[in-house]
């Protein structure tokens, strides 16, 4: 489902920077996100991956305003966005909404579900009668039973909850969904029911998601395009049979190798690259590209430059590697 | 590596009853499981939240908190000794030696006061005749088994110098140091990130090729599964529902649980416009369905009474597969996966 246009893109990110704890100086600062560039065109899933700590939350919070960025513009819907002034961010969640991945811990406990969905309608300026349909139509669309608004979030199942945490993020009819691992707290069987879900709307009202995984499966599953972050950089970006069919990076090629296949018959016979050792601190990173220490291409260039996040002869994609290129040879 | 089912079985549970307390009454979180394993081999045991499979395996450490848990039935056969009626003292013998544990979380698992080495050579002092120079010396060794880079440096390190992914390969250094010949892993990489997952399974693996330990692997990760293991028990509400080895269950699965929850999996490289979820949630223990559990989500079940009114048995619906399904024979010829 990739929107066409040649219009401005509904979000454009450039250079985003967020580091942790400068002020106090003592401590060096963690570097949560590097320098990040992305764009997400209307109707489009765009997948943001990455292992823990290696930014891609910091991201969706800094995209929406929960967090203040060091540096770097978020241009949304062709307004920048106003972090640190309420008003201005008040009115940007009328069009961009979060969903988080925890749906036990994102719903309030004392709320009823009725209330839970009025909320933003009633901050929004709704007359009560309107507020009774247009929560009836909320539940309806993400599947469920108007009649149980008044029942409270403990009376669902996992699975119920996410549905309405991200009807909740449907209240004002918004243009872009930041869904944080939206399915990784549910159960397998429950995981195809939400995802499907979020294709349904998606089609129905024609939103815009930032699917932020660690699941590749999901990922290659729901997305039109894949950002692949590492220790707060984006390595390579592209469409989905660029990234899962033709990864140019290293990291993307480890990353995808080590996805356990369910296919027996395929034990042993796929290459498999076990990295050495841990991603490095994000408070210390190496210099160059922060990948070099696990990397078997890395050579002294990697350690003096960081490489651009650029589009190689050999491939679409844009790929922040030295010595990017298809896996021919077997790592060391 | 093929499942050795001659000879009798090293862990054999029998009809394993396990229940607890609970302010709705008490509650059947194991309902007359039974499964075996056999030396040297590698048996996963798969399911959803409040399937049992960490409970059972609870029950077979001897670890159920009592109260508000109970054993209410069944025995746990270890060559040949019900553990059920082993002495506490004796238990402690038994566990960490012939039987040991990893668990999921690594940090939980491991004492922050004291240095990982210490805490490796004190599983062997405590059950072996080890003395504690080759006991120290033993987990230097074992730390590089599983592949921990300088493990001599390491075994003096305090667990919070330690990754994630680094105490997960500890504690299976840990595991392994009495040579032991079960090996019971619940859900060991899912706390792990997927580079890091890749290097777990192969220090499990080295370890398994260096004990020769049978491996029960707990987990609802259907990949890992198909990666590790050579025989399959899938449970759904507190039973078995299927059981085999693990090509015949991905391939020519028997029961509409297994089949519907390997339907509903995405995967990397089919790209089918939709996913085909299994409908409803999984059940609750204080209120199960009648009859079969999977029975209000099944889409073979159609409002049978069969499927309401009786808990269905397990059955050998081809030679080494069994199904708990009233109607696994329909079953027979779906091999839409394999055409695939």
């Amino acid at each position: 489902m990739t929107a066409g246009t040649r219009a401005e893109p509904l979000l454009k990110i450039d250079n985003l920077v967020k580091h942790y704890g400068v002020r106090g100086g003592r401590k060096p600062a963690i570097q949560a996100v590097n320098g990040i560039s992305l764009a997400l065109r209307a109707g489009e899933t765009l997948g943001l991956v990455g292992e823990s700590g290696c930014g891609k939350s910091t991201t969706g919070r800094c995209i929406i305003g929960l967090e203040q960025p060091t540096g770097g513009q978020i241009v949304f819907d062709g307004k920048p966005v106003e972090h640190g002034r309420r008003a201005a961010l008040t009115a940007m969640w009328r069009d961009m909404q979060y969903v988080f991945q925890d749906p036990f811990a994102s719903l309030n406990p004392l709320m009823t579900v009725f209330a839970i969905l009025s909320e933003p309608l009633r901050l929004s300026g709704m007359k009560a009668a309107e507020t009774q349909a247009r929560v009836a139509e909320l539940m309806r669309l993400v599947g469920l039973a108007p009649e149980h608004g008044n029942r409270f979030p403990h009376e669902f199942s996992g699975g119920q909850r996410q549905r309405i945490g991200i009807a909740r993020a449907l209240a004002l009819n918004p243009k872009l969904l930041i869904l944080d691992e939206p399915v990784s707290a549910l159960d397998v069987s429950i995981q195809a029911q939400v995802i499907n879900l979020l294709e349904d709307l998606q089609d129905q009202l024609g939103l815009a998601y930032l699917f932020i995984a660690h699941d590749l499966s999901v990922v290659s599953h729901i997305c039109d395009r894949i950002a692949v972050m590492y220790l707060g950089r984006i390595v390579e970006v592209g469409t989905r049979e660029e990234i899962f069919d033709r990864p140019q990076h290293p990291y993307t090629q480890a990353l995808l190798s080590a996805v356990p296949i369910d296919d027996p018959d395929l034990r042993g016979r796929r290459k498999r690259i076990v990295l050495q050792g841990d991603p490095p601190s994000p408070a210390n990173p190496p210099s160059g590209c922060a990948f070099r220490t696990r990397c078997w291409k890395a050579t002294d260039i990697c350690a003096q430059a960081v490489p651009a996040l650029e589009p190689k002869p050999q491939a679409r994609q844009a790929v922040a590697c030295h010595h990017a290129g298809a896996l021919t040879a077997e790592p060391a | 590596m093929t499942p050795a089912n001659q000879g009798p079985p090293l862990l054999s549970v029998e009809r394993l009853i396990t229940e607890f307390r609970s302010a709705e009454g008490t509650v059947r979180a194991v309902d007359e499981v039974s499964y075996q394993i056999w030396p040297g081999e590698t048996l996963a045991v798969v399911g959803e939240s409040g399937s049992g499979k960490s409970v059972t395996a609870m029950s077979v450490l001897g670890l159920i908190p009592r109260p508000p848990g109970r054993i209410a039935g069944g025995r746990i056969l270890f060559e040949g000794r019900d553990l059920l009626t082993v002495p506490p003292a004796e238990m402690r013998a038994i566990r960490g030696k012939a039987i040991s544990m990893i668990f999921q979380d690594p940090m939980t698992s491991l004492n922050p006061v004291l240095t990982v080495g210490f805490q490796i050579a004190e599983a062997m002092l405590a059950h072996g005749d080890m003395g504690r120079a080759e006991a120290a010396e033993r987990a230097v060794e074992l730390l590089r088994t599983v592949g921990v880079p300088n493990a001599a440096e390491r075994y003096q390190q305090f667990p919070h110098q330690f990754s994630g992914g680094m105490r997960q390969r500890a504690l299976i250094a840990m595991a392994i140091a009495n040579r032991p010949r079960l090996v019971i892993a619940d859900e060991p990489t899912t706390a792990l990130d997927v580079t890091i997952q890749a290097q777990v399974f192969e220090a499990l693996r080295l370890a398994q090729a260096e004990t020769q330990a049978a491996m029960v692997l707990i987990t609802h990760d259907m990949g890992l599964v198909a990666e590790l293991a050579d025989r399959v028990v899938v449970m759904y509400g507190g039973r078995v529902v299927e059981t085999t080895d693990v090509r015949t269950l991905f391939h020519a699965p028997r029961h509409p649980y297994t089949r519907g929850l390997l339907a509903s999996l995405p995967r990397m490289h089919e790209r089918s416009e939709r996913l085909t979820p299994i409908p409803g949630a999984p059940p609750s223990l204080v209120n199960r369905p009648s009859g079969c559990a999977f029975h209000p989500r099944c889409a073979h079940s159609a409002g049978r009474l069969p499927c309401r009114t009786e808990v269905p048995a397990m059955r050998e619906v081809e030679p080494a597969h069994w199904s708990a399904c009233h109607y696994a024979e329909e079953l027979q010829d779906s091999r839409e996966r394999v055409e695939a």
